[in-house]
C-alpha cells in the first residue's frame, strides 16, 4: 500500500493526501499545471516536497518529521515518463536489462518475458528510435516492470500517440493492471481514460486534492462545484433550498423541483447542482411518459451536434433566464422526434438525476 | 622536413588532449549541471582564449610562468626547473588556450541529454556514477570525439602562444607551426612546404573522422 501526504507553498503550491491498496489504480486528473506530474515525482523520489510523508508498504521513503529522504534508487518505482526516456544508444533488451536486478541469474529469459506481457516479443535487437511511438511506451513500461517496483508509477504515458495506438494500449494496459500486485498511480488529464483504466480517482487542482473516489462517485457526485468544473460536468446551475408542503426541495428561478439525495443539506441554503445530460429525460410528443410529472421543463432547441451516434442537444430554458441545458440522446432517438432548432421540447429532470452540491 | 618539431608538436597535441579530457568533462558537467552564481564569468574566462589575440594570452600566460610568480615558483620548487620556455610550460598554455575547444562542445552534448533520461536511469536503481559512465557518457560521446580532435588539431597548429611562452628551442618547444616560420624566414620553402602540407593532411583527416563519426552515432539514434 501507498500512502502519499505532501504539503509545500514553494515552487509549486501542494496540499495532497491520498493513498492506493496494492492491485488498486489510482488516477490523478486534473488540468495541466495543477501539480499532478510533481506528486509522481515526490513519490519517485525526484522532487523534494517541503512537507510530508510518502509511505510504502512498512518503509518510509520521504519524512519530513524525521528528515528521512530516500534517494530514487532506494525507492524501488517503476517509472513510465510522458516522452518514455528510453535510452536511445541502448537496443531494447538492454534498456530493459539495465533495470533488472544484477542477481537475476536467467536475465535473457526474464527480458523476454517482460517483452511478452507488454505484447512487443521479437524486437529486443531494435533500437528506440527504430520503434513507433507505442512501441517505445510499451518498452517504457517493461522497463518500469523490470524493476519489480513496489509502485508503478505512469505519468501521462498516452499523450505521445496517436488515437487509435491510444485505444489499444488502453486495452492492454487494462489486461495488465489485473496481474499487478503493486499500487499503480496514473497521472492523466483525460478524464476518459482515467475512468476506463483507474479503480479510483483522485481530482487535483492548484495542487490540491479535491475529491478521492470511485470514478462513478466522482464523475457524477463531485463534492462541489469546484470539482463538478474539473470533471466536465457540463450542466451546473445554481439554486436554492426551500420547504415546500414540508418537504427539502430544490428552487430554480420559477421552478420548485424534487430531489432524491439531499442529505446534510439545510432550508434556505444557496447550492450548486448537477445534471447529467444523459440522464435528462425526453418526453416524446405523441406518447407523453410516466417521467412527465417528475421535475418538468420546457425549453427550445437552440443547438445539436451529433458525435459517434450520440446527439447532443442544446435548449435555452426560458423560465431561467433563458438558462442552456444540454441533454445527450442516441442519435435515433434525436431523429425519431424531430428534434430541429427553434423547436420547443419538454424535458423531466429526474430526481435522481440532480446531484446537488455545497458550493 | 624537421622531425623533431614534429615529433614535439604531436606530443605536445596528444597530451593536452589526454589531459582536457578529464578537466573539460568535469568543467563542462559542473557547468551543465549546477547553477550557481558566477557560472557565466566561469564560462566566459574559459572562452577567453578563444577571442583573446594568441600574443595577448602569451604574453599573460609568459607572466604567471615567470620564476617570480606564484605558479612559476611553485615549479622550480617541485623540479628545479623553470616553467617558462620548457616543454612542461608550453604543455600548461596548450591546456589553457585549447580549453574552450574542448569545453564548449562537451557542454553542448551533454546539455542535448534530456534531464528525464537521467532520472529514469536513477528510477531503473542505477547509481548516478553508472549513469555517468553507462547512459550519459556514451550519449555525450560525440561532442567528446569532437572536443578531443579539435584540441589535437588546435594545438598542433596553435603558433603565437607557442613562440610567446617556448620560445624556439629544438626538441623541447620547437613545434610544427615554429619550424614552418623558421623555414620561411630561412627561404627554405620546400620545406615549408612539406610541413605544412602534413599539419593540412592531419587537419583533413581527423575533421573527416569527426564529421562521418557523428553523422553514424545521429543516424543511429
Amino acid at each position: 500500500m501507498l500512502k502519499v501526504t505532501l504539503k509545500q507553498s514553494t515552487p509549486i503550491k501542494l496540499d495532497v493526501d491520498f493513498s492506493c491498496e496494492s492491485g488498486e489504480t489510482l488516477a490523478l486528473v486534473g488540468p495541466s499545471g495543477a501539480g499532478k506530474s510533481t506528486v509522481l515525482r515526490c513519490i519517485a523520489g525526484l522532487s523534494l516536497s517541503g512537507h510530508g510523508q510518502v509511505l510504502c508498504k512498512n518503509e518510509t521513503w520521504f519524512d519530513s518529521d524525521t528528515s528521512v529522504n530516500k534517494t530514487p534508487q532506494q525507492r524501488r518505482v517503476g517509472m513510465v515518463f510522458q516522452n518514455y526516456a528510453l535510452f536511445p544508444h541502448l537496443t531494447v533488451a538492454d534498456n530493459i536489462k539495465l533495470a533488472l536486478d544484477k542477481r537475476i541469474p536467467d536475465s535473457q529469459y526474464t527480458i523476454e518475458k517482460l517483452l511478452d506481457q507488454v505484447n512487443l516479443s521479437g524486437l529486443e535487437q531494435r533500437y528506440p528510435a527504430q520503434l513507433s511511438g507505442g512501441q517505445q511506451q510499451r518498452v517504457a513500461l517493461a522497463r518500469a516492470l523490470a524493476r519489480q517496483p513496489q509502485v508503478l508509477l505512469l505519468d501521462e504515458p498516452f499523450s505521445a500517440v496517436d488515437k487509435v495506438t491510444r485505444r489499444k494500449l488502453y486495452l492492454e494496459l487494462n489486461t495488465l493492471r489485473r496481474h499487478l500486485d503493486m499500487p499503480v498511480i496514473l497521472v492523466t488529464h483525460d478524464l476518459d481514460e482515467a475512468a476506463m483504466l483507474a479503480d479510483s480517482l483522485c481530482v487535483i487542482h492548484h495542487g490540491k486534492t479535491l475529491q478521492h473516489g470511485s470514478p462513478e462517485q466522482v464523475l457524477y457526485q463531485p463534492i462541489n462545484s469546484a470539482v463538478a468544473r474539473q470533471v466536465d460536468v457540463r450542466n451546473i446551475l445554481k439554486g436554492r433550498l426551500k420547504v415546500h408542503h414540508g418537504k427539502l426541495m430544490l428552487e430554480w428561478h420559477h421552478y420548485v423541483f424534487s430531489v432524491s439525495r439531499l442529505t446534510g443539506f439545510v432550508e434556505e441554503q444557496d447550492v450548486f447542482f448537477a445534471l447529467s445530460p444523459e440522464k435528462i429525460l425526453l418526453h416524446q410528443r405523441v406518447r407523453p411518459s410516466r417521467g412527465e410529472q417528475e421535475n418538468p421543463v420546457a425549453g427550445i432547441i437552440r443547438d445539436r451536434v451529433t458525435l459517434r451516434g450520440i446527439t447532443t442537444v442544446l435548449f435555452s430554458v426560458e423560465l431561467a433566464k433563458g438558462a442552456i441545458l444540454q441533454m445527450d440522446l442516441p442519435e435515433h432517438v434525436a431523429m425519431r422526434n424531430k428534434l430541429n432548432i427553434g423547436e420547443m421540447i419538454r424535458v423531466s429532470l429526474l430526481s435522481d438525476a440532480i446531484h446537488v452540491m455545497a458550493e | 622536413m624537421d622531425w623533431q618539431a614534429f615529433e614535439v608538436s604531436i606530443m605536445l597535441a596528444v597530451l593536452t588532449c589526454l589531459s582536457l579530457l578529464p578537466i573539460g568533462l568535469s568543467l563542462a558537467y559542473l557547468l551543465v549541471k549546477s547553477n550557481f552564481m558566477g557560472r557565466g564569468v566561469i564560462e566566459a574566462i574559459i572562452t577567453l582564449p578563444l577571442v583573446l589575440p594568441p600574443t595577448v594570452l602569451g604574453y599573460f600566460l609568459l607572466v604567471g610562468m615567470d620564476n617570480d610568480s606564484f605558479l612559476g615558483s611553485l615549479f622550480v620548487s617541485l623540479t628545479g626547473e623553470s616553467l617558462a620556455f620548457s616543454f612542461a610550460g608550453l604543455w600548461f598554455a596548450s591546456i589553457i588556450y585549447s580549453l574552450p575547444f574542448a569545453v564548449q562542445p562537451m557542454m553542448r552534448s551533454l546539455e542535448r541529454i534530456e534531464p528525464e533520461i537521467r532520472e529514469a536511469a536513477w528510477c531503473s536503481g542505477l547509481s548516478k556514477w553508472s549513469t555517468f559512465f553507462k547512459i550519459e557518457l556514451p550519449l555525450a560521446w560525440p561532442g567528446i570525439i569532437t572536443a578531443m580532435v579539435l584540441c589535437f588539431s588546435h594545438t598542433l597548429g596553435e603558433f603565437g602562444v607557442v613562440l610567446m611562452i617556448g620560445g624556439n628551442i629544438a626538441g623541447e618547444t620547437r613545434t610544427l607551426s615554429i619550424a614552418i616560420y623558421d623555414s620561411v624566414l630561412a627561404f627554405e620553402h620546400q620545406q615549408a612546404q612539406t610541413m605544412s602540407l602534413i599539419l593540412l593532411a592531419i587537419a583533413l583527416v581527423t575533421i573527416s573522422v569527426v564529421y562521418s563519426f557523428n553523422r553514424t552515432k545521429v543516424l543511429r539514434f
